[in-house]
């Protein structure tokens, strides 16, 4: 019953924006088509072309925003997409509810690229549904010329002597991580006193905190705004390119490792151009391209080798197997969402 | 009569987009996920937590409807009593701004406000100490109290523009001081547009969360990004329909209270 609702619902949503996209014009069905739905600004324009242009198959490139926005659109299932690229934990939601296709990685001969350890990784552990695209963490990047104490702990985000000084993100998931992280717990806990202690600490945080912030954290910590942030290690690239007195760190009680991978959505109708697709973004020179444009780390170590040799031994971007020994991946939090939403409740409506 | 088939798309458009979402909330609003009656989300909307937050989210948008009343009103009087020709230069100026988009107004007070922004860099060549409102409820009611000014001045504006200019000069002919004809003619008749400014200040003041999400820094999270937290990162639609019709009450509750007073004020520009 409420199925249907649902499915009433989002159908009416789709066809008030259907009505808005009709005029981009019609089906061509002539050509080999690859309908491909990415994180924006999240690939290097020219990849693409050189793909149509090596197989004649005509991309149709659309972006998301959020991990959310991109699972609402593909459950509806008025969007058939044949190639989606979500993080891990939504993979994991995905694989769960019978969203993604297997991809036939005989199709796929480029996989061998990939780095032994981003193969069979947590959110997809036999490795049937999901290639890496590009992989971080999350650390803290600051202002040597504010903070004078070594970055080395998450409790520095505790410290007084930067009050109003420090900028979290305002993510649930990776506030509430990063505080269990430092607690010694798993970031994918589903203890409640676990939860509650980490609740206590980021409640007793808060005046110390000059904001919540996704992406004006780059802008703020460019312009010296404050001393320190809570960020993902692509953004810390970006950030310490524009600020030479930025730098990044990742405490030593460990972070969040993260993936975005490459998957086939449910009864995608161009599975084969897909894989083609698919194969083509393992290429190490493609990965290659991708990696400098966007700024994030390539999960293939050919790729990695030909990038310049500032970035190779920039530890922000490819930090040492010692600290990625500590990390750990998201895995989907399922029912538990709930009770990590609730945390983040009481945490903002705290004063 | 024979002209009514005329009105039948707006019969469809209505139950499209209007009655059938509408509909839908409040089923989910009542409705466990498995689909069955029960009130567990409404409950859940009572809790102390939730209700701090819709507290939090009124007293905000009230302080900013206030003080665009005590702003608004001295203006829309100004406005009145200029002459005919600086007049429209005047109504442009207010309203020019509403031109522009709602994200990049508030965007740019996030940089004048700013610890090394515009403002703080003329109070510092001034000798002055430097202000930092950016991420408090001063930088929010700020940001509301700026984004919603022009709906409150202009139906103000416009009942002020209609008022029989007579009724003061007899009530000057009387006796009355100025003061004494604003309070008793001026301002009495005003009420009806004073009312649908309140309204339109203080519904999207209280429903917004760009406002408080860039110029209060996230820290306190206000209804609307209660709501799209639970349809968005958290799944649970029920609840998030919960807490909207518990808004839609709120706002409806307000409304009739308003109408109420406007009908005993010869009705305004809305009912």
């Amino acid at each position: 019953m409420n199925k249907i609702v649902k499915f009433l619902m989002i159908s009416a949503l789709c066809l008030v924006i259907g009505v808005m996209l009709v005029g981009c014009g019609g089906e061509k069905t002539v050509q080999r088509e690859l309908k491909v739905y990415n994180w924006g600004d999240y690939i290097d324009p020219v990849v693409l072309e050189d793909f149509e242009k090596e197989t004649g198959i005509h991309v149709v490139y659309d972006t998301f925003a959020t991990n959310e926005d991109m699972y609402v659109k593909v459950k509806s299932g008025g969007s058939d997409y044949d190639v989606v690229i979500p993080s891990d934990y939504m993979i994991k939601r995905m694989i769960n509810e019978g969203l993604l296709e297997k991809i036939d990685f005989s199709k796929v001969p480029n996989y061998k690229n990939v780095d032994a350890k981003f193969k069979n990784l947590p959110f997809d552990s036999q490795n049937e549904y999901s290639v890496p695209y590009m992989w971080g963490t999350v650390g803290i990047v600051y202002n040597k010329k504010m903070v004078t104490d070594p970055v080395d702990s998450w409790s520095i985000l505790w410290n007084e002597k930067y009050k109003k000084q420090i900028l979290m993100l305002d993510s649930p998931r990776d506030s509430i991580g990063i505080t269990l992280k430092m607690l010694g717990y798993s970031l994918n806990t589903s203890d409640p006193e676990q939860l509650k202690q980490a609740k206590e600490k980021l409640i007793e945080q808060k005046p110390l905190v000059l904001a919540y912030v996704v992406d004006e954290v780059k802008d703020k910590m460019i312009a010296g705004e404050a001393a320190m942030a809570v960020v993902w290690s692509g953004d810390a690239m970006f950030i310490k390119d524009k600020n030479p007195d930025i730098e990044y760190a990742i405490p030593q009680e460990g972070t969040n490792l993260w993936f975005d991978s490459i998957v086939i959505p449910k009864g995608a109708k161009h599975k084969a151009e897909a894989e083609e697709f698919i194969n083509y973004l393992a290429r190490p020179e493609v990965s290659q391209k991708n990696a400098e444009y966007i700024g994030y780390a390539t999960p293939l170590p050919k790729a990695q080798a030909q990038l310049a040799e500032s970035i190779q031994t920039d530890l922000a971007a490819y930090p040492s197997d010692e600290i990625l020994k500590n990390t750990e991946v998201f895995d989907d939090l399922a029912k538990n969402i709930a009770a990590y939403d609730r945390v983040w409740t009481e945490i903002k409506a705290a004063r | 009569m024979g002209k009514k088939w005329l009105t039948y798309p707006y019969h469809i458009w209505m139950a499209l987009f209007t009655v059938i979402p509408l509909a839908l909330i409040v089923f989910f609003a009542f409705t466990s996920p498995t689909g069955e009656f029960t009130l567990t989300a409404m409950q859940r909307v009572v809790d102390p937590i939730y209700l701090g937050v819709f507290w939090h989210s009124i007293y905000l948008a009230g302080l900013s409807t206030i003080l665009c009343f005590l702003i608004g009103y001295p203006m829309a009087m100004i406005l009145v009593g200029t002459k005919l020709k600086y007049r429209s230069m005047l109504v442009l100026m207010i309203v020019i701004p509403m031109w522009m988009n709602f994200l990049l107004r508030t965007y740019a007070w996030m940089t004048l406000l700013e610890r090394k922004g515009l403002i703080n860099i003329i109070l510092t060549s001034l000798h002055l100490p430097v202000v930092n409102i950016l991420y408090t409820d001063y930088a929010v009611v700020l940001g509301m109290v700026y984004n919603f000014l022009p709906f409150m001045i202009l139906p103000i504006y416009s009942v002020l523009m209609k008022m029989d200019k007579n009724l003061i000069e007899a009530a000057e002919d009387l006796g009355a001081s100025r003061w004494q004809a604003f309070i008793k003619i001026t301002f009495p008749l005003s009420l009806p547009g004073v009312y649908a400014g309140i309204l339109m200040v203080f519904m999207p003041a209280v429903t917004t969360f760009v406002i408080s999400r860039l110029l209060g820094g996230g820290q306190y999270t206000l209804i609307g990004n209660l709501i799209e937290e639970q349809f968005l990162a958290v799944g649970d639609w029920n609840f998030g329909s919960a807490l909207s019709v518990f808004m839609l009450v709120l706002i409806l509750l307000s409304l009739g209270f308003m109408s109420r007073y406007e009908k005993e004020n010869e009705g305004g520009m809305f009912f």
